[in-house]
C-alpha cells in the first residue's frame, strides 16, 4: 500500500515534469533538455527564500515565479532565434543552456549539496498503512494542478490556441493566432509546473545541488515519451507509470540496484513495440 | 481602389528564387484568379502575402498601408482571410471547434454563436457534422470546413488557395457556386486555381503565373479567348 502511494506520488512529480517536456514538444516542435534543470532553479529560489526565514508557502510561489520568468527569458533569448533553424542546432542550444544553468547556479551556490528542509509534515493512516502527509499532499496537489491543466487546454482560447498551433503551426496563424505568444506561454506553464515539482522533490530527498535537475529531467523525458511525446495524457500516463515502477522496483531486494535499467528497458520496450509512445498519435500523412 | 497590391515581390527558398518581382492588384469588389501551372509560384504568392514565408523584396500594400513587415497573425484581424492549399483543416478538433478557431480574431461569443449558424447554412453538411472530428471528413468535406472556417473572421478579402484540388466534378462546381455567391454578399476574393477554366469563368480579372513571373493578364473573359492561354491552361 505504501509502496503504491509512494510511487503514484513519484509519479505525479514526473508527470508534473514530463508535461513539460510533452507541451513544448508539442508545440514548439522542440526537445528543450534544459527543462530539467528548470526544477533545479525552482529549487534553488524555494531554498533561498526558506534561508530568509521566508514562510514555505511564500518559498512555493517565489520558486513558481522565478521558474515562469526564467522559462520566458530561456525561450526569448536561446530559442526564438532560431525559429526556423535545423532540429540539431535547436538541440544542442538546449543542451548548452542545460550546461549554462548548471554553471551559473554552481558559480552562486557551490557544487556541495546543501540541505533543505520543508517541515515534517508526519504521516496519516490510510487503508491501515502509515503514508507520509507530503506523499497525499504531491498526489492530491498534483493531481489537481492536472486537470486545472487539461481543462485550461479543452475550454479555454488560449488553451484551444495550443492545440491549433501543435497541429498546424501555419494554419494557426492564418487563423490570426499569435504563435511567439503561444510558445512563449507554453514555456511559462511548463516551467511553472516544474517549479511545482520541484517543490514536490524536495519533500522527498531533502538536499540540492546543482545538478539536481538532471535525474528527474532524464526519467520524466523518459516518462512523456513512454505515453508518447507531444500527448498531454500521455505525460500524465508515463509519468505515473514510471513512478510506480520505481518504487516498486526499490521495494524488492532482488531488483532494486536494477531500478534505473528497468525503468529504461522499458522505454526501449516500448520504443519497440509502439514507437509513438502509448498515447501518442500517429503523424498523418498529408494529402 | 486597389484593396490588394502587389509590387516586385520576390521569394526566395534558400538560394532558389520563387518569385521574380511579380506585380499585380486585387480591387475592392473584384474576384481576380492567380492561375498557372504546378511550380509556377501560386502558393508562395498566397503564402508570402499572408506572411507564413519571408519576403525577400518588393512591396505589398493591403487597404492602403504596407504589410511586408506585419506579423501574420495581424492581418486576420485587418480583415484578410486565406483558405489554405490542402485545407489544412485542425485535424484532431471538430467541426465545431474549427469554426471557432476561425473566430479567434473574434470576441463576441455571441456573434460567433450566429456566425457558425450561418456557415452552418451555407455548407448544410457541416451543420451536420458539428460535433464531428475534422480528420474523418470526406476531402469535399473538408475544404467546406477550411472555406466556412476562414469565413468566421468576416473578411473583407478572401484568399482561396486551390480549392478545388481533389475534389470530384460535381464539388468543384459547388466550390465554385460557393465562391461566387460569397462574393455577392460583398467580399474581395483572390482566388488561386490550377483548375484555369473553372476560374476564370467566375473571375473579373485573372494573372497567369509562370515559373515565378507574370505572364499575362487581362479581363478573365479576354483570357479565355486567347489562344496561347487556351492551349497552354484550358486545354483545347
Amino acid at each position: 500500500m505504501n509502496i503504491l502511494f509512494n510511487g503514484l506520488s513519484l509519479g505525479a512529480i514526473y508527470a508534473l515534469i514530463a508535461l513539460g517536456y510533452t507541451m513544448v514538444y508539442g508545440i514548439a516542435k522542440m526537445l528543450n533538455f534544459a527543462h530539467g534543470d528548470v526544477i533545479m532553479v525552482g529549487a534553488y529560489a524555494l531554498l533561498v527564500t526558506l534561508n530568509l526565514q521566508g514562510h514555505i508557502a511564500l518559498g512555493v510561489v517565489v520558486s513558481v515565479v522565478v521558474c515562469t520568468v526564467a522559462g520566458i527569458v530561456i525561450e526569448k533569448l536561446a530559442y526564438k532565434p532560431l525559429r526556423g533553424a535545423s532540429p540539431l542546432a535547436v538541440l544542442i542550444t538546449a543542451i548548452g543552456v542545460s550546461y549554462l544553468l548548471q554553471s551559473v547556479s554552481q558559480l552562486i551556490f557551490g557544487a556541495a549539496p546543501q540541505p533543505i528542509t520543508i517541515g515534517n509534515f508526519g504521516t496519516v493512516n490510510l487503508f491501515g498503512a502509515e503514508i507520509s502527509t507530503s506523499t497525499i499532499l504531491t498526489l492530491v496537489v498534483g493531481s489537481v494542478i492536472m486537470a486545472c491543466l487539461t481543462v485550461f487546454i479543452k475550454k479555454t482560447r488560449t488553451g484551444r490556441a495550443m492545440v491549433a498551433v501543435s497541429e498546424d503551426r501555419g494554419a494557426a496563424l492564418l487563423m490570426g493566432i499569435n504563435v511567439n505568444r503561444i510558445i512563449m506561454i507554453t514555456f511559462a506553464i511548463g516551467s511553472a509546473l516544474a517549479a511545482c515539482a520541484s517543490v514536490f522533490y524536495l519533500m522527498q530527498i531533502p538536499s540540492l545541488e546543482p545538478t539536481l535537475g538532471s535525474m528527474p529531467g532524464i526519467k520524466a523525458f523518459t516518462a512523456a515519451v513512454i505515453g508518447g511525446i507531444g500527448s498531454i495524457p500521455g505525460a500524465m500516463l508515463g509519468g505515473v507509470l514510471l513512478g510506480v515502477i520505481e518504487k516498486v522496483c526499490l521495494s524488492i531486494p532482488a531488483l532494486s540496484p536494477y531500478t534505473t535499467a528497468v525503468e529504461f528497458g522499458l522505454l526501449i520496450v516500448i520504443l519497440l513495440v509502439r514507437p509513438i509512445g502509448l498515447l501518442g498519435k500517429k503523424r498523418r500523412e498529408k494529402v | 481602389m486597389a484593396l490588394l497590391e502587389v509590387k516586385d515581390l520576390q521569394v526566395y527558398y534558400g538560394v532558389i528564387c520563387a518569385l521574380k518581382g511579380i506585380s499585380f492588384e486585387v480591387n475592392q469588389g473584384e474576384i481576380v484568379s492567380l492561375i498557372g501551372a504546378n511550380g509556377a509560384g501560386k502558393t508562395t504568392t498566397m503564402q508570402s502575402i499572408a506572411g507564413l514565408i519571408p519576403i525577400k523584396g518588393g512591396v505589398v500594400n493591403y487597404d492602403g498601408q504596407p504589410i511586408n513587415k506585419v506579423p501574420g497573425h495581424k492581418l486576420v484581424k485587418m480583415g484578410m482571410s486565406q483558405v489554405p492549399e490542402g485545407r489544412r483543416v485542425f485535424q484532431e478538433l471538430t467541426v465545431y471547434e474549427n469554426l471557432v478557431m476561425g473566430a479567434y480574431t473574434q470576441k463576441d461569443k455571441k456573434k460567433i454563436k450566429e456566425d457558425i449558424d450561418e456557415i452552418c447554412t451555407r455548407f448544410p453538411r457541416l451543420g451536420e457534422r458539428k460535433k464531428q472530428i475534422a480528420g474523418t471528413l470526406s476531402g469535399g468535406e473538408q475544404q467546406m470546413l477550411a472555406m466556412g472556417r476562414a469565413m468566421m473572421s468576416h473578411p473583407k478579402l478572401l484568399m482561396l488557395d486551390e480549392p478545388s484540388m481533389g475534389l470530384s466534378p460535381l464539388l468543384v462546381d459547388e466550390v465554385f457556386n460557393i465562391i461566387k455567391d460569397y462574393h455577392k454578399s460583398g467580399t474581395t476574393i483572390l482566388l488561386v486555381e490550377q483548375n484555369a477554366k473553372k476560374a476564370l469563368a467566375v473571375s473579373d480579372r485573372a494573372y497567369v503565373l509562370e515559373t515565378g513571373s507574370i505572364a499575362a493578364s487581362g479581363k478573365a473573359s479576354d483570357l479565355m479567348n486567347d489562344e496561347s492561354i487556351k492551349k497552354a491552361y484550358l486545354g483545347e
